[in-house]
């Protein structure tokens, strides 16, 4: 008898439990889907805001959002792969080794908030970059350095030692084995790491307002221009037309927008990390 | 090239170092100036008094994360065990994507559903002035945490050795049984990881709970409006002029919830540590 309830309950807790996760995310697909969608249309995704016409559009908001993505990726791409390889392939010192990767993981495990702080102080102040799409974006390559390190680092570890050895067999140097066999071997983690740093880069929000400001005018698409301006990435224009102008439809539609790219994002790292390891 | 690479990795350390005596620098003339005592055990938070307690801000976020682990954690538990053992393949391999979907979704999009949806309905569930409160911000703290709860218990559960679960099964124990009680202890320290990244997940995160929680520095309740260190200073970070004591008291409770994430992460390691030599 005992024994039955047990089951009964075990059941029902494991289903239940199961249920409420799949729901939540139902509910939250489709509540978000059901408020945004309307508003989405051409003019929405092609304009700037005009208080004239009475028009709101977020084009400017997609500009710095792709503007952060390839400053902060520049920066960091390089940076995160050569430790990864340092960490794979060149390392002797155990010591080395723990720090980095101590240094990794403890800035994985930092909050954005944290983040903000150190970017206000360090890059909009120490630096006099001011508010701008540059100080953030340089925020933004701290926080995804660790992302980019232990997906390439993953990757590489699972390069066959005897690729590295075949190629060193045959006479070449180190850095020219890396370059022409490790690396091109390992493409999948590098792009998955990609992937996951642009995923991290499009849902930050803490870091771009404190550091690249909460602007929705229309820059020039020039780097230099909107290096220094400040301006709204899509999740702080989502937070300011929320929280400070009330306007719920066109927070929603921009969650929308933001949900399909999270999907897609999503997608695309194991579809992309798939294929290129199978090639 | 290898003086390159070295570098590159040395910019991991140099980048830790950086955050670190910055937050110090910047978190201790404040600190200094009201007095740690004050600063850490002070009830009141208001700018206009030039009176920086963080004592509210410092229980709402140990309340807060604590009620969302209480939420969380169980649900994240049985829906791990759901998926890593129970489930159909074909089930599984719909919810494992939506999971981690649960996980992308940006922290204001979040915060924007709890304000339009969870806010509301507390208010008129509760009959309460206003919806914006403690309870509101666990709730959606709780979700948040789902998905790495859920997908760092899964990994453990599948790594237990399928012999455990075959004897315990030829013992006689039924499958909910010998998932429960042999499975779930042989994975414990994986599952304690990912708690302990969900306190981590849950005592970091500002966006939004921002939007839910009502911002007002008052000693934590359920359904009062309250303030956590880190909506502390996200809330007045904009307004602060640069170099007055108000800024510098952001300063600290920056560093103060360093320390807190620091001792979390320190604590993750020692877990992680003992499930690899385990």
């Amino acid at each position: 008898m005992r024994r039955k309830i047990y089951e009964i309950i075990g059941r029902v807790l494991l289903y239940g439990c199961a249920a409420i996760t799949a729901g939540l995310l139902l509910f939250l697909i489709g509540y978000i889907l059901f408020r945004g969608i309307g508003g989405i249309n051409w003019r929405f995704l092609s304009t700037a805001e005009s208080v004239i016409n009475g028009t709101v559009g977020i084009l400017p908001a997609i500009k710095n959002t792709l503007f952060v993505i390839i400053v902060s990726l520049i920066v960091a791409l390089p940076l995160g792969v050569g430790a990864a390889v340092y960490l794979t392939e060149y390392a002797r010192n155990r010591r080395f080794v723990t720090a980095i990767e101590f240094a990794s993981e403890t800035l994985a495990g930092i909050p954005s908030i944290i983040y903000a702080l150190v970017g206000v102080i360090i890059f909009c102040t120490a630096l006099k970059l001011q508010k701008t799409l540059l100080a953030g974006s340089l925020t933004l390559v701290m926080m995804i350095l660790p992302t980019i390190i232990r997906s390439t680092q993953e990757s590489l570890k699972t390069v066959p030692q005897s690729y590295r050895e075949g190629a060193l067999g045959l006479g070449s140097g180190k850095w020219h084995m890396i370059r022409t066999v490790v690396l091109p071997s390992s493409i999948d983690g590098i792009v998955t790491g990609c992937i996951l740093a642009v995923g991290r880069v499009v849902g930050e929000s803490a870091v771009l307002m404190y550091t690249a400001g909460m602007s929705m005018a229309m820059q020039s698409f020039s780097i230099d221009r909107l290096a220094g301006a400040s301006g709204a990435t899509l999740t702080v224009a989502l937070y300011h037309y929320a929280k400070e102008n009330a306007d719920f439809a066109v927070a929603f539609s921009i969650a929308t927008i933001l949900l399909i790219l999270t999907v897609i994002i999503n997608f695309s790292a194991s579809f992309l990390g798939k294929k290129l390891r199978r090639s | 090239m290898q003086v390159l690479f070295t570098l590159c990795g040395l910019v991991a350390v140099g980048f830790v170092l950086l955050i670190t005596i910055y937050l110090v620098i910047s978190g201790i003339p404040a600190i200094r100036e009201i007095g740690l005592f004050q600063f850490l055990f002070g009830k009141t938070w208001a700018a206009s008094q030039d009176q920086y307690g963080i004592l509210p801000l410092i229980l709402t976020s140990i309340y807060g994360t604590a009620g969302a682990i209480i939420i969380g954690v169980p649900i994240g538990f049985f829906t791990a065990v759901f998926l890593a053992k129970v489930a159909p393949k074909k089930v599984a391999n719909v919810v494992r994507p939506a999971v981690s979907l649960l996980a992308g979704i940006p922290s204001v999009v979040y915060g924007l559903v709890g304000m339009c949806v969870l806010v509301p309905a507390l208010r008129s569930w509760l009959h309460l002035p206003a919806g914006d409160s403690l309870l509101a911000a666990i709730i959606v703290l709780a979700i948040m945490i789902l998905p790495s709860i859920i997908s760092l218990s899964e990994t453990a559960l599948e790594a237990v050795p399928r012999e455990y679960e075959e004897a315990s099964l030829a013992l006689g124990a039924t499958k909910l049984e010998t998932y429960f009680r042999v499975s779930a202890p042989a994975a414990k320290s994986g599952i304690a990881a990912a708690v302990v990244l969900g306190i981590g997940r849950a005592i970091g995160e500002a966006m939004a709970i921002m939007m839910v929680a009502g911002n007002v520095a008052n000693m934590p309740a359920l359904t009062k409006s309250v303030r956590f260190l880190t909506t502390g200073i996200s809330i007045e970070l904009n307004y602060s002029q640069d170099g007055s004591l108000q800024r510098q008291a952001l300063f600290s409770i920056g560093l103060v919830l360093f320390l807190f994430i620091m001792l979390i992460n320190a604590f993750l390691n020692l877990v992680l540590k003992r499930e690899k030599e385990a």
